[in-house]
């Protein structure tokens, strides 16, 4: 029984103490004490949303102010999947913090290796093999594809559209089956190593690749004829969320968001990076600046990354993919059993057998690791949610001595207030869903 | 590090050895600039018994970013002296310039903070539109140890430039740059959550990734990783860092 008048959060005296129940009250109940007299003339209401709750991309937390439908005001509060990977990096060898900040945005893996280890490099004044490089970039452009069709996924789920879901998870499903042929695992991969992968490429990824093409083809023509022309689907997605180039870049707003407010800044094609420069592809953009141009650009970049795949397949040749350089390259010569990835049974013979310097050797690069010149290091990448930036300082020891990650996810969402106030309470979820936040990389 | 008499060069040689091909620009001591870090022996942090592990003769020692003198190379030349010319008390204001590994940073003295990134913002010649990051770094063991990290972008010019502005703990406030870029409004929370930096005139500078009651910075070098003791069983188990070595 209730025995207070707070409205939002009514409570009752037990013998154990105050209990608040904060599942809420009775809407009629609730409606007359923050109206008062009259429910007609006071209509404001304060609406928590989340961070468990269906439509909002994993825990984040909003705090809506409504006039009826309206938004008057809205507020956003992360920090719920704050793990602290930043602060463990510190505490572990360089190679080590590859394993942590692949699970920062866990949707996008390989973007936060790459840009981790390209900083490392950078600081280690090296670069990658051209097979690491390109490989990497193959794993990036199909984690791009992986990304969205997520995106698309929740993001159809949200708006009521479930086969989008359907059919989305079911195309990310045969991205991952790449990832797992490729590095043995569906997700957090630590695949990208600083001086260049893990491992090379299994023997038949070049069918498996191709193929997998042919299949995203038809994925995308199947997500064209669902959803493109769809009454439904434009009306909730067609002016809404709206926010232009000016208030991008204010905000700080990059990726897809950006690109479909009418600029376009692609990272790969604006600061070039691992070869980017020499591939054929185009930079989608649109100028509506609302939640309809993002859903077209994302798609538009989906055929594009496919481009790209293809023409990193026609690129490949053999080579080595880990630096030339026995004091950083990792020493254990992986590769990938029936049980995923691990020590090479040859290298294991070898340094229990036969070689005790190189056994001293794996023992002091593994347990001790390499060291990196003392200096800092920003470098950034285009992950499928904006400019990935990592902010790497080294104090000359075996440990990195601050990692920051700048995370689009994290910066994106600072867009929410804008895209949503003035709108209807609907139009939050899916201007929500076209910021595409990851809270795993938003709270890291 | 560009000579051995700045930073002897250690056991584990290899990789400083290679630093000093990396390092082109010119040495010299930056003004009130103490060295980065704390001495530190060893590997695993281990005190007051023998050393078995074979790491106890390593020694990390503080550094100090050299100053670069000009011509500094790329285009920074070229924008610094649009800003000289946009700044009349330039010099004031940027109290060491560091080129490394191909990037610009200025070091800028917090009062000048604000004026100097409005024109790096407004200037035509200049254009930073877009303030792409900031964040802090934790020097321990120098006077000014928390330093606060902007990464702009000149979307116009193609051109990215870091500018650090230094602060005590004990006095750890630094001008909000919120009115100039908003985008910088949760990531200076951040930083103040888990740094501890203040940033006079920000809307409203709260935590944000830990939760609000929570006590310190976690950032911070003197902070230990964990931290938090978990009882389980009546059975205390101490925070990771003091568990094993890890320091």
């Amino acid at each position: 029984m209730t025995d207070t008048t707070d409205a939002y959060a009514p409570s009752r005296q037990t013998t154990e103490g105050r209990v608040y129940n904060l599942t809420g009250g009775d809407w009629d109940e609730m409606l007359a004490q923050v109206a008062g007299a009259d429910p007609l003339t006071e209509e404001r209401l304060v609406l928590n949303m989340g961070p468990q709750h269906p439509s909002t991309h994993g825990v984040l937390r909003l705090v809506l102010e409504l006039e009826g439908e309206t938004v008057t005001d809205a507020r956003v509060v992360v920090g719920y999947l704050h793990t602290g990977i930043e602060k463990n990096t510190e505490y572990r060898t360089w190679t080590q913090a590859v394993t942590f900040l692949t699970r920062a945005d866990y949707l996008s893996p390989f973007f936060n290796e790459t840009v981790y280890s390209m900083g490392v490099e950078r600081l280690l004044g090296i670069e990658a093999p051209p097979r690491a490089q390109l490989i990497r970039v193959l794993m990036m452009e199909i984690n791009r594809l992986s990304s969205h069709w997520v995106w698309l996924a929740t993001g159809g789920m949200e708006l009521g559209a479930l086969t989008a879901m359907t059919n989305g998870f079911r195309a990310r499903e045969r991205c991952l089956d790449i990832f797992e042929m490729i590095t043995g695992l569906r997700m957090n991969h630590a695949y990208v190593r600083p001086g260049g992968i893990a491992q090379d490429l299994p023997d038949g990824y070049d069918d498996a690749i191709r193929s997998w093409i042919k299949e995203m083809r038809t994925e995308l023509t199947g997500v064209d004829k669902l959803l493109t022309g769809q009454t439904v689907w434009i009306n909730r997605l067609k002016n809404v969320g709206w926010i232009g180039v000016e208030g991008c870049i204010a905000l700080g707003i990059t990726g897809p968001l950006l690109r479909a407010a009418g600029l376009p800044w692609d990272l790969r094609k604006t600061e070039p990076y691992l070869g980017y420069e020499t591939f054929d592809f185009e930079v989608p953009t649109d100028d509506g600046g609302d939640c309809w141009s993002r859903f077209v650009v994302r798609v538009a970049e989906m055929w594009e990354s496919l481009k790209i795949v293809e023409q990193v397949l026609d690129r490949l040749e053999p080579g080595p993919t880990m630096v030339d350089d026995p004091k950083i390259a990792w020493p254990a010569k992986l590769s990938l059993g029936p049980d995923g990835l691990g020590n090479s049974l040859a290298h294991v013979q070898k340094i229990m057998n036969s070689s005790m310097e190189s056994l001293i050797h794996h023992f002091k690069l593994v347990t001790e690791g390499f060291r990196v010149p003392p200096g800092q290091v920003y470098q950034a990448v285009e992950s499928p949610r904006g400019e990935l930036g990592a902010h790497i300082v080294s104090d000359g020891g075996t440990r990195p001595y601050r990692v920051h990650f700048r995370e689009p996810s994290f910066i994106n969402l600072q867009g929410t207030a804008t895209m949503s106030i003035g709108g209807m309470v609907a139009d939050v979820i899916a201007s929500v869903a076209s910021i595409d936040p990851v809270m795993g990389g938003c709270d890291r | 590090m560009s000579s051995p008499t700045e930073r002897p060069v250690s056991a584990d040689s290899a990789p400083e050895q290679s630093a000093a091909e990396i390092q082109k620009s010119t040495v010299s001591e930056g003004p009130n600039d103490s060295p980065y870090g704390v001495e530190r022996h060893g590997m695993f942090g281990v005190a007051g018994s023998g050393d078995t592990s074979g790491y106890g003769g390593l020694v990390r020692e503080p550094w100090v970013p050299p100053a670069a003198t000009p011509p500094y190379g790329s285009y920074f030349d070229e924008l610094m002296a649009n800003l000289g010319t946009a700044y009349s008390s330039l010099a004031q204001g940027v109290t060491k310039v560091v080129v490394d590994r191909g990037e610009l940073t200025l070091h800028i003295a917090r009062e000048h903070l604000i004026a100097i990134a409005t024109i790096l913002r407004n200037d035509p010649s200049l254009r930073f539109e877009l303030c792409s990051s900031v964040s802090g770094v934790d020097y321990l063991g120098s006077t000014n140890r928390l330093h606060s990290v902007y990464q702009l972008v000149s979307m116009t010019y193609r051109r990215r430039l870091r500018l650090e502005v230094a602060v005590s703990v004990e006095d750890p406030h630094v001008p909000s740059v919120t009115a100039l870029y908003p985008g910088a409004d949760w990531q200076e929370r951040e930083t103040y959550d888990l740094f501890g930096i203040i940033y006079d005139g920000h809307p409203a500078l709260t935590r944000i990734q830990m939760p609000d009651d929570w006590d310190g910075h976690p950032q911070r070098k003197d902070y230990p990783l964990g931290g938090i003791p978990v009882q389980y069983k009546g059975a205390t188990i101490p925070p990771p860092d003091e568990r094993r070595a890890y320091k």
